[in-house]
């Protein structure tokens, strides 16, 4: 299996403050990986750096490399707007554009390309909302008010939103830690789905949510990745004391 | 006047003003002691006092309008001659310079002060953004007749030199650019009466696009907006109600303003579209002729002074329901109303 993203001697600051340490890891293609760690743990940060998102912060700045396909997206001749064209971004709190219907919150994206065929429009709405398996609940109501929906739909809206663009690579970070397990669950099962086509980073402090869907997983402690590995082996047979430790519940 | 009527709104609502007062209870228990009654029913008269005030300046108005009200009629607010020789008042020429040069404030003030506003809430840095916003609110604490005296000397001769003559030559053929550049008209009091609403409008949008959560932001970038898409796409929408009524409330000042207006509009009681001829306002008219003014003229005068009362009120009332929750932000208007 290729790697879609390689970091190399990344670290993330905010500041001074140094919230991710010389992070080596690399994510492979098609699967899904889960970044676990206690909160603070610098894994959110990780996954911000992975679409230039982590630079958007006032203060906050990378060293060392993130390769996408090979090439560092902290290059100087790369453009950070191409990066998160490709790399797409699913956040905590479910944050839909209040002032936009459920269709034109999902075909945002695509609007900013420049794309103006309704036709094409319409197709990718009913598609990218078809994958985030949130087709059938709004079909009736894409006029509505994209905050009109519930917590867990609006989650499945911005997934929707995130993928209408058609990255390559979809990073979430805890998107289910403000659902209910319902909608939870409903997440998951999409992701599970999405995973034959996309790369998926997804962040979590839940741990069974890890175990349950991801292929691989990264342990991260204090803003050091401890230790990468599949998921199996992870949660089964950890290499290291740490790792064992945080899995079996004994901090974090 | 009527700053101090809104003043004290905003006051009761804060919960220091009369609706406490009135309670009969205080938040550290009962009044026992005579100084203390006597005290509460000072400081009570004083806020009842400015209540009554603002009813005795309507009920005096209208008194003091009686006559020209008897005279005129509703045709008063149609009437477009004003002449004091055959004693017929009408208030439409008036009404007109008001809206017209208000609109050209809007016009030409709202576009520069979004701008500025997008300056300081989306992409200034820290160590600049409180210095700048703090200078753009000292803006409006300026005396509205130092606005007008810089009209006057700095402006004008801008105007007459440069700028009229530019847009008569590309603009010539339309209504709005005839007769020749003298630089006191409706196109110099509107652009006067644009820098004026600046500090207004530009702080209460700042505040208003600085309450749009940082996710929406995000949003927009990870969708791959450019920093100017995410303004437009999830900054000035989720905030357009804020920036809206700012502009509201811009408009209230620039109705009202009267001295910074009077020093530049030319004072011709006529109506015509051109922006290079002279005009008059309804505030302009009450301060050039109130002076002389006597019999039936000063009644109609003051009926003038109830039309923009009203509509400055409306105007007013309408913003502050709009943007109340950023009126923090708004800074004492200096000539407003």
């Amino acid at each position: 299996m290729a790697d879609k993203i390689v970091t190399e001697g990344l670290n993330a600051y905010f500041g001074d403050v140094r919230a991710v340490k010389n992070v080596d890891l690399r994510i492979p293609e098609r699967a899904i990986t889960a970044v676990i760690g206690p909160s603070g743990c610098g894994k959110s940060t990780l996954i911000r750096c992975m679409n230039r998102m982590h630079e958007v912060v006032r203060g906050a700045r990378v060293e060392g490399r993130v390769l996408l396909d090979g090439k560092d997206i902290y290059s100087a001749t790369t453009d950070a707007v191409e990066v998160r064209t490709r790399v797409g971004m699913v956040f905590q709190k479910p944050n839909p554009f209040p002032t936009m219907s459920v269709y034109d919150n999902v075909v945002a994206g695509l609007r900013l390309n420049g794309e103006r065929d309704w036709n094409k429009l319409d197709a990718t709405a009913e598609r990218s909302l078809k994958l985030a398996a949130l087709w059938d609940e709004v079909k009736g109501q894409l006029d509505a008010s994209g905050v009109s929906l519930s917590g867990g739909q609006q989650q499945r809206l911005c997934i929707a939103r995130a993928l209408a663009v058609e990255p390559e690579v979809l990073l979430l970070d805890e998107p289910c830690s403000a659902l209910d397990p319902i909608a939870t669950a409903k997440i998951e099962d999409l992701l599970f789905d999405l995973k034959d086509r996309y790369t998926i980073v997804i962040v979590t402090h839940n741990m069974q949510q890890a175990a349950r869907i991801s292929n691989f997983t990264a342990f991260m402690y204090l803003g050091e990745l401890i230790e990468f590995d599949a998921t199996k082996k992870i949660f089964e047979n950890p290499e290291r004391e740490l790792t064992e430790k945080y899995i079996t519940g004994r901090f974090g | 006047m009527v700053a101090e009527a809104s003043e004290h709104g905003r006051l009761d609502h804060a919960g220091t003003g009369m609706a406490k007062a009135r309670k009969h209870s205080s938040p550290i228990g009962p009044l026992a002691s005579t100084g203390d009654m006597l005290f509460k029913y000072a400081v009570m008269a004083v806020a009842l006092f400015t209540l009554v005030l603002v009813w005795f300046l309507v009920l005096m108005m209208l008194f003091e309008a009686g006559d020209s009200i008897a005279e005129f009629g509703g045709g008063f607010l149609i009437g477009d001659v004003w002449d004091p020789n055959r004693e017929v008042y009408g208030a439409l020429p008036f009404v007109f310079g008001t809206l017209l040069t208000s609109a050209m404030a809007i016009l030409i003030g709202v576009p520069l002060s979004v701008g500025v506003a997008i300056y300081l809430s989306e992409l200034s840095p820290p160590w600049l953004r409180e210095p700048l916003s703090f200078l753009v609110e000292l803006l409006a604490a300026v005396p509205s007749v130092i606005y007008g005296l810089w009209a006057m000397y700095a402006l004008r001769p801008v105007m007459v030199d440069t700028i009229e003559p530019f847009f008569k030559t590309v603009l010539g053929w339309t209504p709005f650019f005839e007769g020749e550049p003298i630089g006191l008209d409706k196109f110099t009091a509107g652009i006067i009466l644009a820098i004026m609403i600046i500090p207004t409008v530009a702080s209460v949008s700042k505040e208003a696009m600085m309450a749009v959560p940082l996710s929406q932001r995000e949003a927009a970038l990870s969708l791959g907006a450019t920093r100017y898409e995410t303004t437009r796409m999830a900054v000035l929408t989720y905030a357009r109600s804020g920036i809206f009524g700012a502009c509201i409330l811009g408009l209230g000042r620039a109705i009202g303003e009267t001295m910074a207006v009077t020093m530049t509009i030319g004072n011709a009681n006529l109506i015509s579209w051109s922006l290079l001829d002279p005009g008059q306002t309804m505030s302009s008219l009450i301060a050039n002729n109130w002076g002389e003014a006597d019999g039936l003229q000063l009644s109609a005068l003051i009926e003038i002074g109830i039309v923009l009362f009203v509509i400055a009120l409306v105007v007013n009332v309408f913003a502050r329901l709009i943007v109340g929750r950023f009126m923090k932000a708004v800074p004492t208007t200096g000539g407003g109303l």
